[in-house]
């Protein structure tokens, strides 16, 4: 008997997706796309403020109202990302982190930017830094990313 | 819950790539060595619960591979049904097939081969499309995060993580079975190459290929096998929020909620004392600490403390992972499958190379997770 | 059994070809808050949650997680089941046992999908093996055309006895508001319509859909306290056999046959096209409409057409068929077994409004799916 060979096949899964995002959703990022506003979502009885936003509490199922925040907030947590794949976005270097934004109870996962990774600790104040308006598209990504705010006065 | 028990197991051994056998061929050898474990035919069992993942298998209804191969079709038919997640979690809706009544012997086998997919982009998958998705967030990014998280609030250290690491690959050098097995040292393991920080790549589980099969069954068809049986004494699972923004991501509530759930049902109360091992779902090393506070192993916060103590060694007084855990092999979907099988070997006394003692081991916990992070957690106690 | 089991609420989407005002966890949410409404209960009242669909069809891994915001499972048991077209029925059953086990009191079970997200052919055409399946049987078409040819060519049936199952289903649907597709259409239409597969027609088949549909499980004593009428669950069966399409033997249903065996042995049903009040057929085309319900002993092979002509199977007939309109009219795939759950529930509850079928004692739904797949949940007013 010969000796045995693997067969290797190669394949690929080429599924084009359109998902919708939802009137809520898209409220959300039309305003970011249009205003360089970040918008979150209330519930009016647990009293919890989200983004990103919900139609409806997923706790409570209640309906939420808008909140507009500030588009700053403090770093929670991060991480600077030392491999690459094409599913990432074209940034160097790549770093990570969930930002609490002010007024908001959760808090938004994100890219870093304008930022030396020695520097970043955990509540380092941060703000957003938006694309240009016309290369917006209503997008998550229509936030460049978040960087250290420079804290004036007392 | 005492009316469930464990009659049959098996594993391949875990191993980067199977390029010699298909998934179907994967599942009908556990099948077949389960059964054979058990004492049993195929005729005997009366219904299957296979485990697997359209994603992981680049296929749709990827249970269909598997279907001939787990004996579905076997002399007339099965009834059978597939979850979509970790094994444990299959074990134990296997179960509860059981517990209603409608069947008495199931077979739960799980299947994955991590080497013929892209982990990246399969992983990426897992997050919100909107929000986060885009950002390119997949499993070792989205984990370092909460080791970040983690090491901050509580004061854990690289080091104290590296522990881990050291002790699992060193267990694993006694698991023919595990993928990823030596003698490293903290420095090595602080050494290796940074992919996320604070996770380098030694305090990362492999990609693995490989399949599990666990054959249960009510307490009359149990007791009838001449095998001792390993009784499924209490099990819970709970999942929390997904978006990692809404958790405290230093914490697992869920996890807490499920251990409390399956002590209470077992009869636990002090789980440090009454339980004799620990099989979990360290897929990267910070994971074990973390996971074993909220189980109630040690108060939270201290998992550095505990893994320090040394008690979590095969000698120590709670031994974790003697198998070498997830760290040493990560079939996904399978690795929960095979902390059960780790934990049966060791009640049954036939770990091998592995096997604790010389006390008896009398009760074990078995865990797994779903989703980012441990979004959701199962969590059996096994008892002899 | 640790309890008896009865479905006590239902709540489904306006099912729509798309739905672009919400995402997919906003679609689920819906039909979650429809069925607490439904069954009078609030989120906190649930123990734990099922849920399914079919991954490729939106692109999201692990949906169990995912989906917490939209299901409502934060800290709660959530597992995920799939198994391609019989997903909501394999959902169903799952429901029936969390509950019977007695480990959960009150299961809530969700099934969705949106189709317009994805290509659903391309999606489906995963599933088929990717070395020996995938080039030739490709998508749900040729499956269904080759059992339609096989079947017309044993039994001398015609395209129009077929355009009448269509005809049937059009028209019930008109009564149901849920419904995707509304209006009745009659013989001509659907003969003219555009030839898809040889001898299907693009009216034989159904639609792709958006929509979720959720079914609320609960214990004995809690069902008689909530519902005036509860559906009892009385048994369920299944069969999924096969990895190959090429294995199908395409002149029998036998999964339908083998299923519908078990099921009527455990009854004592000896006579269905008398026993049972009606049945939702997971018909995904219109000669399923007939051979199937032969396979189900309605009558014998290649008679079928007889009884559609005679009305037997419509609103008013002997045995009413898909009073909901059934799968020609709506097809949100993961959700589709479980609306074939819910109606029937209706039926029995004696809720289902313009479109319920008098003193409905038994009420028959089932699913199909993978590589010709059946299972089966047989419903009662009465507790078995």
């Amino acid at each position: 008997m010969p000796e045995e060979e693997a067969v290797i096949y190669r394949g690929r899964i080429r599924m084009p997706y359109t998902w919708a995002v939802g009137e809520t959703g898209s409220f959300f990022l039309t305003q970011l796309r249009d205003h360089a506003r970040i918008w979150g979502t209330r519930c009016p009885q647990c009293r919890r403020t989200m983004v990103p936003p919900r139609r409806n509490c997923p706790r409570c199922l209640a309906k939420t109202h808008w909140l507009q925040l500030e588009p700053r907030g403090s770093l929670v947590t991060y991480t600077v990302v030392h491999y690459r794949h094409r599913i990432h976005p074209p940034q160097e270097p790549l770093i990570y982190g969930v930002i609490k934004l002010e007024g908001a109870d959760t808090g938004l996962t994100h890219l870093l930017g304008e930022v030396d990774p020695a520097d970043l600790r955990p509540g380092l104040l941060l703000e957003a830094v938006f694309k240009e308006p016309e290369q917006r598209r209503g997008h998550i990504l229509d936030i460049l990313y978040f960087r250290p705010r420079e804290v004036t006065g007392s | 819950m005492t009316n469930v028990a464990i009659v049959g197991a098996a594993q391949t051994p875990y191993r980067r790539r199977r390029d010699d056998a298909s998934l179907a061929e994967l599942v009908h050898e556990v099948t077949v060595a389960a059964l054979a474990d058990a004492g049993l035919e195929m005729g005997d069992i009366d219904n299957i619960v296979t485990v697997s993942n359209d994603f992981w298998d680049g296929r749709t209804i990827s249970s269909m591979a598997v279907m001939d191969a787990s004996g579905s079709s076997y002399a007339g038919g099965k009834n059978v049904s597939t979850v979509e997640g970790d094994g444990t979690f299959g074990l134990f809706y296997g179960a509860m097939r059981i517990l209603s009544g409608v069947y008495r012997t199931t077979l739960v086998v799980a299947h994955s081969k991590g080497s013929e997919g892209d982990p990246m982009m399969i992983t990426n998958s897992m997050f919100d499309y909107i929000y986060t998705r885009p950002l390119g967030l997949e499993f070792i990014s989205s984990c370092a995060l909460q080791a970040r998280r983690y090491m901050d609030k509580y004061g854990l250290t690289e080091a104290d993580f590296a522990l881990v690491s050291v002790k699992n690959r060193r267990n694993a050098l006694r698991n023919p079975y595990a993928q990823l097995a030596g003698e490293l040292t903290v420095e090595e393991v602080l050494a290796s190459p940074v992919l996320a920080d604070p996770l380098k790549r030694h305090d990362l589980s492999p990609i693995s290929d490989g399949a599990a099969a666990v054959i249960l069954a009510d307490s009359p068809v149990a007791l009838r096998l001449g095998r001792k049986p390993v009784w499924l004494k209490g099990g819970a699972f709970c999942s929390e929020d997904h978006f990692l923004g809404d958790r405290d991501l230093a914490e697992a509530p869920a996890l807490r909620e499920a251990s409390r759930r399956a002590f209470e049902m077992a009869g636990v109360t002090d789980p440090f004392r009454e339980i004799d091992v620990v099989e979990l779902y360290d897929a990267c090393s910070y994971m074990e600490l973390l996971w074993l506070e909220e189980m109630g192993f040690c108060p939270r916060g201290e998992g550095g403390t505990l893994i320090r103590s040394g008690e979590t060694a095969p000698e120590g007084s709670l031994p974790v992972n003697p198998s070498g855990g997830v760290l040493s092999a990560h079939a996904v979907l399978v690795a929960g499958l095979a902390r059960v099988i780790e934990v049966v070997l060791q009640l049954r006394g036939e770990a091998g190379p592995r096997q604790l003692g010389p006390k008896p081991v009398e009760l074990g916990l078995a865990h797994g997770i779903n989703g980012p992070c441990g979004q959701s957690h199962c969590v059996l106690v096994l008892g002899a | 059994m640790a309890q008896r089991v009865a479905i006590i609420g239902f709540g489904q989407t306006r099912h729509r070809s798309r739905r672009d005002d919400v995402n997919g966890v906003e679609l689920i949410q819906e039909a979650v808050r429809a069925a607490l409404e439904d069954a009078d209960l609030t989120l906190d009242q649930i123990d734990a949650m099922i849920i399914g669909n079919m991954d490729h069809f939106e692109g999201v891994n692990y949906v169990d997680t995912w989906s917490v915001d939209g299901t409502g499972a934060y800290m709660k048991p959530l597992l995920k089941l799939t198994t391609g077209g019989t997903t909501g029925t394999t959902l169903g059953i799952a429901g029936y046992h969390f509950v019977a086990s007695g480990l959960f009191d009150t299961v809530l079970v969700v099934g969705w999908e949106k189709n317009s997200e994805s290509d659903t052919t391309g999606a489906i055409i995963t599933c088929s093996d990717p070395i020996f399946d995938r080039f030739s049987f490709s998508g749900a078409l040729p499956g269904l055309a080759v059992e339609a040819s096989a079947y017309m060519k044993a039994y001398g049936i015609t395209q129009e006895d077929a355009a009448r199952v269509t005809v049937r289903d059009r028209r019930h649907g008109a009564n149901n508001p849920y419904a995707h597709l509304r209006t009745p259409v009659t013989v001509e239409e659907v003969m003219n319509s555009p030839m898809l597969s040889w001898p299907v027609k693009l009216l034989d088949i159904c639609p792709r859909t958006d929509g979720a549909a959720a079914v609320i499980f609960a214990g004995e004593r809690k069902a008689r306290r909530l519902a005036p009428q509860p559906a009892w669950v009385i048994a369920t069966s299944v069969r999924h056999d096969y990895a190959y399409f090429h294995d199908i033997d395409y002149t029998r249903m036998h999964t339908i046959e083998g299923a519908a065996k078990e099921l009527y042995q455990y009854v004592g049903i000896k006579e269905p096209l008398k026993e049972l009040d009606v049945i939702e057929l997971y018909q995904p085309y219109s000669f399923a409409g007939l051979k199937w319900i032969e396979a189900l002993g309605l009558c014998p092979p290649g008679e079928s057409p007889r009884l559609l002509w005679d009305g037997v199977t419509d609103m008013g007939g002997e045995l009413p068929i898909n009073p909901s309109g059934g799968v020609i009219c709506t097809n949100c795939i993961g959700a589709t077994g479980l609306l074939r759950i819910g109606e029937a529930a209706l039926q029995v509850m004696g809720r289902a409004e313009g479109r319920q079928v008098p003193n409905v004692n038994l009420a028959l739904a089932t699913g199909f799916g993978g590589a010709f797949w059946s299972d089966m949940m047989l419903l009662g007013r009465r507790p078995w």
